[in-house]
């Protein structure tokens, strides 16, 4: 019971320093909020109107806005392993590293920070689908399902890239990776269209990729009439289960990326 | 070494039972193995400790004690590797080869253990520069398992001691080196460790910002009975803080003992450990180390100036 305590506390300690820092210097995040903006006003708009992808019952711009959603956060996540790697240039690392706390504790703390941070980018998606008429659901149960779905996704994708990091162990090695990772995951995934138009290969591709249940699971709480094709507890379940796991490797990990 | 087997045995189990009374049955029965009780405990202690990189040995079948309270100085110029002799210490870096205990514990198999034990200030800035000095302590305090309720009152007593109370909630992005190096020292001894490894302590600080750091590391080893291993190229430094010395190049420790001993061993009572150096080492400290090792103690400096 001690230890689970020691545990939260620690990982909660990693919590409360990145929200100290985007406390004090939002402009980062705010720097974020563009991308998602320049998808949905050019892309969405286009797509709109030429109607090439079917989205069933669904407007494309309704279909689009969890799929967006997904990907700001996934954009801001999958670069997070870079942070990991720059604490190690500082010494950070190695302070964090030679403290008792459990290696599990550091990183789940650090993929729970990366799922404040797309939270609060998730603000800016939703203000924005306000303003362009998304057709939202502001049902609290939903609501909350929703911020679910962004916490998870971007724990996960934020633990796969420190995973990365932990192997590639260098900031040019992973500004490499980084940028040749995120487009398959982007694109492989039901984020701008539906599994169906795919083709069998893609298919079979996009069921392994974790961002498909984040989105699905967005897409069935966050829209008015929203669509899915999994069942939401096989979403969370597939995130909890990835997540962990992540976790697992990632903390085995770490500490080689200190040597 | 000097030490018997039973005598770390015991002391071993004095770290793992904190209750005093049973901390003086052990002492009894640590006289009774005839072990001198005056003489310090060993507290850290290396045997034939070697770490390889790939076929670069950084350290070479090293052995050596350090006995507690003591102020141990690591000699050698960038590249000799005392780095990688405190990251195997310190528990960040497993050994290719040999064994070392602190307090007691392996530093391999019982790596948990010794991490509660030592306290480590690495070469590097390791403060986090966007979180005031009081942050930053609070941090610490709460990966190293300080109590709740004594947290606060530990990071002010910390601050106060190393003379940066009316920085407290300033950001350590504005501090100079020496109040950073300041605040590194005082969070790695927030948990009150048995033993502070403190990796070039004064690189990149002037020399009045270097005297204040060696005011203060002594007066932490004697406030709180705290063994200190530090590693310097600087002999200025080891003249002024450390007990003992042992003297490392490429790897190995071709010296090892107190400055006037390693005087007398040349010959020369006299002379500067500058000469002691150049004699066991066979070439002048400043001349010696490769360009990685160069470029990290000049990223180092440059990030203090």
């Amino acid at each position: 019971m001690i230890e689970v305590e020691g545990f939260v506390c620690k990982a909660f300690a990693m919590v409360q320093v990145e929200t100290t820092k985007l406390r004090r210097d939002p402009t980062e995040i705010l720097s974020r909020a563009i991308q998602p903006a320049l998808w949905m006003l050019l892309f969405g708009q286009v797509m709109s109107r030429s109607r090439v992808i079917n989205t069933g019952s669904l407007r494309y711009l309704d279909f689009m806005a969890p799929g967006i959603l997904a990907q700001s956060v996934l954009f801001t996540s999958i670069f997070y392993g870079l942070s990991a790697i720059w604490e190690k240039d500082l010494g950070i690392l190695q302070k964090y590293l030679v403290s008792p706390a459990p290696r599990s504790a550091l990183v789940a703390g650090k993929a729970l920070s990366a799922g404040i941070r797309g939270l609060i980018q998730s603000v800016f998606v939703y203000v924005l689908s306000v303003i362009l008429g998304v057709h939202l659901n502001w049902h609290p149960l939903d609501l909350l399902g929703g911020l679910l779905a962004i916490l998870m996704g971007a724990a996960f994708f934020s633990t796969f890239s420190l995973i990365i990091a932990c192997i590639v162990k260098s900031r040019e090695r992973f500004m490499g990776i980084g940028q040749v990772m995120t487009m398959p995951l982007f694109f492989a995934s039901n984020a701008i269209y539906p599994i169906a138009m795919m083709p069998p290969w893609l298919k079979t591709v996009s069921h392994l990729n974790p961002l498909t249940y984040q989105v699905d699971m967005l897409r069935s709480t966050m829209i008015v009439g929203g669509t899915n094709n999994y069942p939401i507890g096989l979403d969370l379940l597939v995130l909890v289960v990835a997540t962990i796991a992540a976790i697992l490797i990632a903390a085995r990990l770490y500490p080689g990326l200190a040597q | 070494m000097r030490l018997p087997r039973q005598s770390l045995f015991l002391n071993n189990c004095e770290n793992r039972f904190q209750p005093k009374l049973l901390g003086r049955c052990l002492s009894y029965a640590r006289l009774s193995l005839g072990v001198d009780l005056n003489e310090p405990l060993n507290l850290l202690v290396t045997e034939s400790l070697t770490r390889q990189f790939d076929d670069l040995v950084a350290v070479d079948h090293v052995s050596f004690a350090v006995k507690e309270t003591e102020v141990f100085g690591l000699v050698g110029p960038n590249g000799a590797g005392k780095s990688t002799m405190i990251k195997m210490l310190t528990t960040l870096l497993p050994p290719t080869s040999g064994n070392g205990s602190i307090c007691g514990f392996d530093i391999v198999r019982q790596a948990g253990s010794v991490r509660k034990q030592i306290g480590y200030v690495p070469q590097m800035v390791s403060a986090d520069g966007d979180l005031t000095a009081k942050e930053n302590l609070l941090l610490v305090a709460k990966l190293y398992d300080v109590p709740r309720d004594e947290r606060l009152s530990r990071a002010v007593e910390a601050l106060s001691f190393m003379n940066l109370s009316d920085v407290a909630d300033k950001r350590v992005r504005q501090f100079s080196g020496g109040m950073i190096r300041r605040l590194e020292i005082a969070q790695s001894m927030l948990h009150r460790p048995k033993m502070l490894f403190l990796d070039e302590p004064t690189v990149g600080l002037d020399p009045v910002a270097r005297s204040s750091v060696w005011k203060h590391i002594l007066e932490l080893r004697d406030k709180y009975r705290t063994t200190i291993l530090l590693t310097t190229h600087l002999m200025e430094e080891v003249e002024n803080l450390c007990d003992k010395v042992g003297i490392m190049h490429h790897g190995k420790m071709v010296a090892l003992g107190t400055a006037t001993e390693l005087k007398a061993a040349i010959g020369n009572p006299e002379a500067t450990l500058d000469e002691v150096f150049i004699l066991f080492a066979g070439e002048r400290i400043d001349e010696a180390g490769g360009f990685r090792a160069a470029s990290r103690a000049r990223r180092t400096a440059r990030r203090l100036g």
